[in-house]
């Protein structure tokens, strides 16, 4: 593998794993205040998925990077601007309707991702890929049927759930924004063009959505820059000070 | 891959320990019988072994014992406690030298779960998983068809929550993966 392919790849883990670390962060700080006690445990064991994901994201960007970083030193050491997860998970929670219908959108991506990843030319990535998809399956549909279900509930989950979707769906155009290092993979056969997800994506989402009866957002304007680093929202920043504290704080702490 | 009833050509020593010479060494069929005494963390009604997530034993030509393990869900915290359980019942047996492997790839499922576990779960009031359909087949408690779900996750990353609609008791439900 070349330097620059090498550094692509990278790049194309901490995105995997730093979007799967931020969105299982967020789903734990519901942990004991979710809705329903049901909800709790539910959001916690998909943030476990999240996180054991993570780790075996994580893990091996810092095998391919060979500077001796640990999937720790990842996670808890990096700053805003060193993160690549898209901007849609470092969203705060804000009300139970916005996590969910984050979660949908997240998942369904997600769930493309990954069994695009399956067929990795890299065994490594799509090992982990394999293991992943079975539990984000259940995951998507999960978050498929609530959205339905709020959507299509009283009128005050139908406000809130669509008022969710206005407010989330500029975020979704990143996740399929495709750059060089997305260019770089898909040559390499290593990961599939996140741009090749889309169409897929949209024809789940408009048959969700209508069993919802919520309507989709008409502008298509996509925020951008947490897949680069380049421009993430204030969110991350405070997300990062409580999650990473601890190792700031007292740094190479262990349980 | 191996499994409980593919022994190599070690010799199986009269007792639990060993002295870690080539003669007293013992086989893999007796490695997995002990792994077969090690209880899931969580459900310590059926053995690591049961739950499929033994995946292989073997000696190393440098005479360390080599255990292949795969965790069921990506997160669940019971693999690092699985991984302690497995080495500490070793070295009580007298293996000293035990090498921890994890596996990914093939992805563990629920298949893997062996009759002996799935008869355990279901006396110990969990329905195991069924493969057919995803959902359970019977309450574990009064055997009624009559069941529906409560949530999609339950007590551990490998449950559901189930109501029989029959004698009313919640259950929990091993989901299929």
């Amino acid at each position: 593998m070349t330097a620059s392919t090498e550094n692509a790849l990278f790049q194309c883990l901490l995105r995997l794993g730093d979007n799967t670390l931020i969105l299982g962060h967020r789903l734990g700080e519901w942990c004991g205040h979710a809705p329903a006690l049901e909800e709790d445990i539910a959001l916690a064991n998909t943030a476990l998925d999240l996180m054991g994901q993570t780790r075996h994201w994580l893990t091996l960007a810092g095998t391919i990077e060979g500077q001796g970083r640990s999937e720790d030193d990842l996670a808890m050491l990096r700053d805003v601007w060193d993160f690549r997860n898209v901007l849609l998970v470092e969203q705060p929670n804000r009300d139970y309707g916005h996590t969910l219908m984050r979660q949908y959108l997240f998942d369904h991506y997600h769930l493309l991702m990954l069994h695009g990843l399956c067929d990795s030319s890299d065994s490594r990535l799509a090992d982990i890929a394999a293991k992943s998809v079975k539990e984000v399956t259940y995951h998507a549909e999960r978050s498929a049927e609530l959205v339905i279900a709020l959507g299509d509930g009283t009128e005050e989950s139908h406000r809130r759930m669509q008022d969710a979707l206005d407010r989330l769906f500029p975020f979704v155009g990143e996740m399929f924004e495709t750059d060089a290092i997305d260019e770089t993979m898909a040559q390499s056969g290593i990961a599939p063009l996140p741009s090749s997800l889309r169409p897929a994506f949209d024809t789940q989402l408009d048959q969700v959505l209508a069993e919802a009866t919520l309507s989709k957002p008409t502008d298509d304007f996509a925020h951008q820059g947490g897949r680069t680093g380049s421009r993430h929202s204030e969110h991350l920043g405070h997300l990062l000070s409580s999650m990473q504290w601890l190792q700031r704080a007292y740094p190479g702490a262990q349980w | 891959m191996s499994g409980p009833s593919s022994s190599s050509t070690g010799t199986v020593p009269d007792t639990g320990t060993v002295t870690g010479t080539d003669n007293t060494r013992p086989d893999t069929a007796t490695i997995w019988a002990w792994l077969d005494d090690v209880p899931d963390p969580e459900i310590p009604v059926i053995s690591v072994v049961d739950l499929g997530i033994v995946r292989d034993v073997s000696w190393t030509e440098d005479e360390r014992l080599l255990v292949t393990l795969t965790p069921t869900y990506s997160g669940c915290p019971a693999t690092a406690v699985i991984a302690l359980d497995v080495e500490t019942a070793l070295k009580q047996r007298g293996v000293e030298a035990v090498e921890l492997r994890t596996q990914l790839a093939p992805p563990w499922t629920t298949d893997w779960l062996n009759d002996k576990g799935r008869d355990r779960l279901r006396a110990y009031g969990i329905a195991p998983p069924n493969p057919q359909g995803g959902v359970p087949d019977a309450c574990p408690h009064c055997h009624s068809t009559r069941v529906s779900r409560v949530s999609q996750f339950g007590s551990t990353p490998c449950k559901a929550q189930w109501r029989c609609d029959s004698c009313l008791e919640p259950f929990d439900y091993f989901k299929c993966l």
